[in-house]
């Protein structure tokens, strides 16, 4: 970084340049669904580019080349299998740990950058200080994603953890690793600096993660991707790399807008998903009967099929549930049922419904709905008025009543799916535990509501047998 | 060390392609979020660059270069990774009548 920027030389540059306008092109065609898979290849160019020319910009040694092929042969080989054989339902897991990838790739070379100039005088205070915001992000990062990774997994718990004085407890946390940072940009010499910075991120990532529930983690993740984002253009500041920060502030825009889209579709601000710990604790009202007393009776197939039948109109609601029973190529066989019989069928899809964005979209793609059956919740939800039947699987909160109308409840104001509206409701679920928010949905007190209990796979399968049955 | 006009200069392309970014994202269509998430994971790896210049200098300490190897490592496994699972979502993706 020290050398004089004309040191790369100007075909590098050139190459750099190839790769920038490759990458805003992979971006821009990533738009549409039809083009989206050229912008995949433009990204692929891209960054193949920018590694061909900086191995070839000269200033390697051969020892160097031989770690280097290592180090991306081993990626190479970790990276494919992570790719091309985890099943669908686990993108978000594996989305996060890419995160912590990021993050910790970020990290290490701002320790290297570190480590191999604090002994002279090459680090201004501006180098220096883009130095320790990289560390810092990509350390945070590297712990936060590897938390969320571990939620995302179910290694360790899916609720929110809270305990006493959490919040000052984070905040502090950040400050020390803030305050050693800008210490160390005035003092580059300051090891303690510099190892209480790595201390103090570390241990925020993982206090940022703990009182967060599962399913806030769309937002989270889409934070953790902005910060790996930022953390590489931060590097890009450092190496004085213009490739660097353009491809690192594309990431980092892009994440700050997918998480402040999951917040609008939650009625949330980034502090409350970060701070208020909503899904902590199980409400104490969770129980089969409703706080008004109403019994909730559970309905057969038969009774659902029979409402089924004959109806021109069907809107399927899927949320997480169906990801947690692997339901949706049984889901995709009864849209196809009842295609059959002559039911339009469109599926409704929340913005925060799964465990990442558009986590419903690639899963019922998956199971080969084709994307112009799939709706955003904008457009869907003045069909729903006009709908026979909603079928809701796995989904919860994000098709609660009590979001419009009731101002005490915690899920107010959030936008919904309009599900009460349509004429039946057949709402699939395990048990009568309560959705995330520990909220009791008002849906199933509806005279218009029927309950099906079950595993959302076996409720779906059970659900074409009859109708194929019925059939012969 | 760059001048201050290398400091203005990296900041401009900040700003600039930071705005690009908001505006480019913004036309992405919420069915793509998750290969968008999964794009740009894979070129947030551009990091890669950064790990490969210092990993190919000569180091006083052989550390150094296992740090930036490592590095490099992350780097590839997303990049690898990000650009497979991207075209494998993709592919996923079918109008009606099109299977």
């Amino acid at each position: 970084m020290h050398d004089d920027p004309t040191a790369m030389p100007a075909g590098v540059q050139y190459v750099y340049l190839a790769s920038a306008a490759l990458f805003i092109l992979s971006l821009k065609w990533m738009g549409q669904v039809k083009t989206a898979r050229h912008g995949n290849w433009a990204g692929i160019a891209a960054m193949l580019l920018a590694v061909l020319g900086t191995l070839f910009a000269g200033g390697i040694s051969s020892q160097g080349f031989m770690w280097i092929g290592v180090a991306i042969a081993i990626g190479a080989v970790v990276g494919a299998p992570m790719a091309l054989i985890m099943p669908m339902t686990a993108v978000p897991q594996r989305t996060a740990l890419s995160h912590a990838f990021g993050g910790l790739a970020a990290a290490l070379v701002g320790v290297a950058e570190y480590l191999e100039n604090r002994g002279g005088d090459g680090l201004s205070t501006f180098t220096m200080g883009a130095l320790s915001t990289e560390m810092l992000l990509g350390f945070l990062t590297f712990t936060g994603s590897l938390m969320a990774f571990g939620k995302l997994q179910e290694i360790i718990t899916t609720k929110a953890v809270v305990y006493p004085g959490r919040n000052i407890v984070s905040m502090s946390t950040l400050a020390l690793a803030i305050l050693s940072a800008v210490y160390l940009t005035l003092n580059p010499h300051s090891t303690e600096a510099f190892a209480l910075m790595i201390g103090a991120s570390l241990l925020f990532g993982v206090l940022l993660i703990i009182p967060i529930g599962g399913a806030d983690m769309p937002t989270v993740i889409a934070i953790l991707n902005a910060y790996a984002g930022l953390s590489a253009a931060a590097m890009g500041f450092v190496l004085n790399n213009k490739l660097l920060i353009v491809a690192g502030s594309l990431d980092g825009t892009s994440g700050l807008i997918l998480s402040i889209v999951m917040c609008k579709a939650m009625n949330r601000s980034f502090l409350n998903v970060l701070f208020a710990g909503v899904g902590a604790a199980p409400a104490a009202n969770a129980g089969p009967k409703s706080p008004t007393g109403k019994t909730i009776v559970g309905f057969s197939i038969d009774d659902a099929k029979a409402v089924l039948e004959d109806t021109r109109l069907v809107i399927i609601v899927p949320g997480y549930g169906m990801a947690v029973a692997q339901a949706q190529h049984a889901v995709k066989e009864l849209a196809n049922v009842l295609a059959k019989q002559g039911t339009d069928v469109k599926f409704a899809i929340h913005p925060v419904a799964g465990r990442m964005p558009g986590h419903m979209n690639v899963l019922l793609s998956e199971a080969d709905v084709p994307y112009d059956q799939l709706w955003e919740m904008e457009r869907v939800n003045s069909l729903f008025p006009e709908a026979d039947v909603a079928i809701v699987v796995g989904a919860n909160d994000v098709t609660n009543p009590a979001a419009r109308t009731d101002k005490t409840s915690p899920l107010y104001g959030m936008p919904i799916l309009d599900v009460d509206k349509a004429r039946t409701v057949i709402f699939i679920k395990r048990s009568m535990n309560p959705g995330f928010a520990g909220v009791d949905n008002r849906l199933f007190l509806l005279d218009k509501t029927m309950m099906v209990f079950g595993d959302a796979k076996k409720v779906m399968t059970e659900l074409v047998a009859a109708f194929k049955e019925g059939a012969h | 060390m760059h001048e201050p006009s290398g400091l203005i200069d990296n900041l401009f392309v900040f700003v600039m392609a930071s705005f690009l970014g908001l505006e480019l994202i913004r036309g992405v269509s919420r069915l793509l979020h998750t290969p968008l998430m999964s794009l740009t994971n894979a070129i947030a790896s551009i990091a890669i660059v950064g790990s490969v210049l210092i990993t190919g200098r000569p180091h006083e300490s052989q550390f150094i270069t296992v740090i930036g190897a490592v590095a490099i490592a992350c780097s590839a496994i997303n990049a690898v990774g990000g650009f497979l699972i991207t075209e494998r979502i993709l592919k996923m993706f079918k109008k009606r009548g099109n299977d």
